[in-house]
């Protein structure tokens, strides 16, 4: 019996059945990692003592016939921006080498609070900038579906390691489509929920009014599984969202017990983004929407074209807002305190100068400049205040868009994966992979995407849904409905390939 | 040319909190260096900042004693640069909506308007090996014990007109705060710091002049003198008709100057932004009025009071009212029963000439309301002389006793038992018969002759009353 590639509730029967133990399964998705990353790179370290420790609590609790927490034994794979306490966190960078935080993400916590078992960190753009992880600093992720194609990006590890069939769930961040796109070219499941509905205590930060904390899982089951645990008000973030906004509508709970009734989109109004389909998307995507549309019509959605104009400059708000807090909250790694620091350097400034310039890497250091320059006096209105009054009016918009549907709905990327080098000498290119994500991310909503078909090279395609903030249960009820009348839920061929190789 | 002097003072207060500003680390002054830090403090990646309740309240008090008007809604921001003792490479401030607004503190009739006052982190501390600074120093090592520990920037308009004012809007703006409890007032331990903004303009003019922002001024006595000499430095400079330069400068104590900064150090584009970690503060209004209920009575009030109820002059008011420990301590005595003379010139005069000489502080002493009231009425009921009651006050101050107890002990006891006390003055009155034939022939200046003669005789425990009632008697006696 192989216990890889399995759903959450699977493993569950799996420990409660005693069919396996929570240490075997651990052991075989190690060994799995241990075999086959070096095809994809996606782990940067693996916490194999910290998942056997926590396997073994799991099978304590099975043989003292405890009830199981919701999360028992699930493995978990943890982007490298994410802190997990007495493990590296380098953000892919070169600056954090050595820096071990004493401290677990709030999302982290409540994850192993739930039961899950962590087999490691996962490889990212550096300090979650870019789109494609060939801005990792220490090596470049690659699709499983193809190694030869990007796996996207920024939390292209995580995506990779749910596409492999590494771990059950995988975390990532999403400051401009960082969960999304990556799912979208894996061909997983990605949801960033609404901002603040997952606490980024823990998250090191790219920029601060954007980031998110999203799941990716093989399915939209494993997602609400695993929001209904991670998404909690937490008095550490300031930016959480309170218990009394959480409405029913954000309720995980109550969605996952309500599944069972999720048959069809009857009275569910969506509206197709005008601006983000079309000619935009490479012919495979566009088919696949198009087919996509006509199988939430089969399942009663009441469908139109939607304009949101706006979202044109969501692009450029986006490339102005990010690299400015961006440029704050990279000035911590300064040298002075942990992580790397150039210790030939003979006096202050060239400590900061060298330290910054030899262990930053080109990305990093292109939105510090960019975001510095935005923030300066003298420039500072006409950049960093006019971008933030655009995504008022671009949150305006999506706002009046849902007082009359209940979602939107996009491709998540207008391309599927491209080759590795594709897009590195063009970073305006390579910036348009989020174009479609990044919206969802000024605006604060809820999004997801899910596998919706596959182009001509086999590699996935996949489906954006959008909703108003607070409302994630209408995108996660649309996802399952979708996905419950659709057959696009695949492992990549790795696991298959790695199993048969096995017997 | 005549010219004045055109002063405005900006005061960073460590505001009173039981922890940081942005964290649970404990505030308190001189533990061991980096014992009182966590991850957020420190800046560790991926952690956040909470603002702490306290030091919001903390500012609004200040806001409502200052007159201030106290914002419906107000954000923090960042502001960056880059330096060791600040760990995130930004400092949370507030920058274009402080927490107050406008306001004033009222200083002999005159009114200094604030500007604003808003809350901000402070950064840690460095501590240099072989030299005094950074530069030229072998290796730096940082403290963050004080980085996140809430301040308080209050900025004065440029009302100030010399520096005898600015010491006394100092003192004041202090004695507020530490009436209010929400900062020690300490200078030595660098809870409340000052810099100045000093600029001159011919006398009558409406047009600022060019000011010198001058730093590290560790004494109401340096903010004193560092203005008075860059007043000289800059009427020096126009007179000679060149022009004064806007620039930061330092004091240094030990030459008695101010020196220009390295211009390098202060050319700061601070890139100011609104801090995403932390969602604007909405001010509840209610809480402001429950703030406002526990306002204890303001120095202004209670020096006025003084005046108008117990008849003190300005000057002992104000001195009284300097030290909130003192004037609590008199008013207690006087709630008692004590005479608010008495308590005003043995706190004004014995109590402050030996808190000097001992170099202690009001709240070292033993004395108690109680102490001062039992004086008061000792000194009324003539059980003690005024001037014994100073040698009494003395030994209060020192140890914790009672009036009776010292007055027995060093046996400073009133005589006036009239028996006893005409057999003195008759003692006298013989033992001295030329002085008495003077008296007799007019010469009545005799008679303090004979008054300190009689004190000397009863180690001064003599009531003078009964002695000058005698003295009229017998002297009158003698004369027939
Ligand atoms: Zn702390």
């Amino acid at each position: 019996m192989t216990l890889l590639g399995k759903s959450i509730s699977e493993i569950h029967k799996l420990l409660t059945s005693k069919e396996t133990s929570a240490t075997e399964l651990a052991q075989a998705h190690l060994s799995y990692i241990e075999k086959s990353d070096h095809l994809t790179h996606a782990f940067l370290c693996l916490t194999k003592d910290l998942a056997l420790k926590q396997a073994t609590e799991i099978d304590k609790l099975i043989s003292a016939k405890k009830e199981l927490p919701p999360l028992a034994g699930i493995p978990l794979a943890v982007k490298d921006v994410l802190c997990v306490e007495s493990y590296p966190a380098t953000c892919g960078s070169k600056i954090l080498e050595g820096f071990k935080p004493i401290y677990n993400a709030t999302s982290v916590n409540l994850l192993f609070d739930a039961g899950a078992i962590c087999v490691g960190k996962t490889n990212c753009d550096e300090f979650a900038m870019g789109s494609s992880n060939e801005n990792s600093a220490y090596a470049k992720v690659t699709n499983p579906w193809n190694h030869n194609y990007v796996p996207g990006g920024s939390s292209g590890g995580s995506a990779a390691s749910v596409a492999a069939g590494f771990a059950t769930i995988a975390l990532g961040t999403d400051t401009g489509g960082s969960v999304r796109q990556p799912a979208s070219l894996c061909g997983v499941v990605g949801m960033k929920p609404t901002y603040g509905l997952v606490s980024r205590f823990g998250l090191i930060a790219l920029a601060s009014s954007l980031d998110h904390v999203g799941p990716f899982t093989r399915t939209v089951e494993d997602t609400i599984r695993t929001l209904a645990v991670m998404a909690k008000p937490d008095t550490h973030d300031s930016t959480s969202v309170p218990q009394k906004m959480r409405t029913a509508n954000c309720d995980m709970v109550a969605l996952l017990n309500d599944l069972p009734k999720i048959t069809n989109l009857k009275n569910v109004k969506i509206g197709v983004i005008e601006e983000l389909s079309g000619e935009g998307n490479e012919k495979s995507v566009q088919k696949a929407l198009d087919l996509a549309i006509e199988t939430l019509k089969t399942l009663g959605a009441k469908i139109d074209k939607v304009s949101l104009p706006k979202v044109k400059y969501a692009l450029p708000v986006y490339y102005i807002l990010n690299p400015a807090e961006a440029s704050s909250n990279l000035a911590r790694y300064d040298g002075v305190k942990y992580g790397a620091r150039d210790k030939s350097a003979q006096d202050l400034l060239s400590m900061y100068l060298s330290t910054r310039q030899s262990f930053i890497g080109s990305e990093p250091k292109r939105r510090i400049m960019l975001g510095t320059y935005v923030l300066s006096s003298g420039y500072y209105d006409a950049y960093y205040k006019k971008a933030q009054r655009v995504r008022r009016l671009l949150t305006e918009e999506f706002n009046d868009i849902f007082k009359s549907y209940d979602l939107v709905i996009c491709p998540t990327s207008p391309t599927t994966a491209f080759k590795f080098g594709d897009r590195t000498d063009d970073p305006l290119k390579m910036y348009m992979a989020d174009v479609a994500s990044i919206p969802a991310d000024l605006a604060g909503l809820p999004a997801i995407s899910i596998p919706c078909g596959f182009d001509e090279n086999n590699m996935p395609i996949g489906l954006q849904f959008m909703a108003a903030p607070l409302a994630d249960r209408k995108v996660l009820e649309a996802a399952y409905a979708f996905e419950k009348a659709t057959d696009y839920t695949k492992f990549s061929p790795m696991l298959q390939k790695y199993e048969s190789a096995k017997t | 040319m005549e010219y004045e002097p055109v002063i405005g003072l900006e005061v960073h207060a460590h505001l009173k909190t039981k922890t940081k500003a942005f964290c649970g680390c404990p505030t308190e002054f001189g533990a061991q260096p980096n014992t009182q830090v966590c991850p957020v403090c420190v800046g560790m990646p991926g952690v956040l900042p909470v603002v702490n309740k306290a030091m919001v309240a903390c500012a609004i008090k200040v806001g409502l004693a200052l007159e201030c008007t106290i914002s419906a809604t107000t954000k923090f921001d960042r502001k960056n640069y880059f330096y060791p003792d600040l760990p995130k490479g930004y400092q949370i401030s507030q920058y274009d909506e402080p927490i107050c607004r406008g306001g004033h503190i009222t200083i002999r009739n005159r009114k200094i308007r604030i500007h604003r006052a808003h809350m901000e982190e402070d950064a840690g501390k460095l501590v240099h090996a072989g030299a005094a600074g950074l530069h030229g120093s072998d290796y730096s090592l940082v403290d963050y014990n004080r980085g996140g520990v809430p301040l308080l920037e209050i900025v004065s308009e440029p009302d100030i007109g010399s520096p005898e004012e600015a010491r006394l809007y100092l003192t004041e703006l202090r004695n507020i705060l530490r009436y209010i409890d929400v900062c020690d007032g300490n200078l030595e331990e660098g809870s409340f710091r000052c810099d100045a903004n000093v600029s001159i303009r011919p006398v009558g003019a409406t047009k600022l002049g060019t000011r010198a922002e001058i730093k590290n001024l560790n004494s109401f006595r340096a903010v004193q003198r560092a203005i008075q000499y860059e007043i000289e430095r800059q009427t020096t400079i126009l007179d000679s008709g060149k022009e004064v330069v806007q620039e930061t400068r330092l004091w240094n104590e030990s030459d008695g100057k101010t020196h220009p900064m390295r211009s390098k150090e202060e050319a700061h584009d601070y890139r100011y932004f609104p801090e995403p970690d932390l969602v604007p503060l909405v001010i509840d209004r209610t809480w402001v009025t429950e703030l406002s209920k526990e306002m204890p009575e303001l120095p202004e009030v209670r020096r006025q009071r003084y005046m108008d109820n117990l008849k003190l002059s300005y000057d002992d008011a104000f001195v009284i009212v300097e030290s909130k420990e003192m004037s609590d301590l008199f008013d207690q005595a006087v709630k008692l029963g004590a005479s608010a003379r008495d308590c005003s010139n043995w706190l004004i005069g014995p109590t402050l000439a030996y808190l000097r000489e001992e170099k202690k502080e009001f709240a070292d002493l033993a004395l108690t309301p109680k102490n001062l009231y039992d004086l008061s009425r000792a000194v009324n009921d003539g059980a003690v002389s005024s001037t014994a009651a100073k040698q009494v006050l003395i030994e209060l101050l020192a140890k914790k006793s009672e009036v009776a107890t010292i007055i027995k002990d060093l046996g400073l006891a009133q005589v006036s038992d009239e028996g006893d006390l005409r057999k003195a003055v008759s003692a006298v009155l013989d033992a001295n018969p030329s002085q008495v034939e003077e008296f007799r022939q007019g010469k009545t200046k005799v008679r303090q002759f004979f008054f300190g003669e009689i004190m000397k005789a009863t180690k001064g425990k003599a009531n003078p009353q009964i002695i000058n009632k005698l003295l009229d008697e017998l002297l009158v006696q003698a004369k027939v």
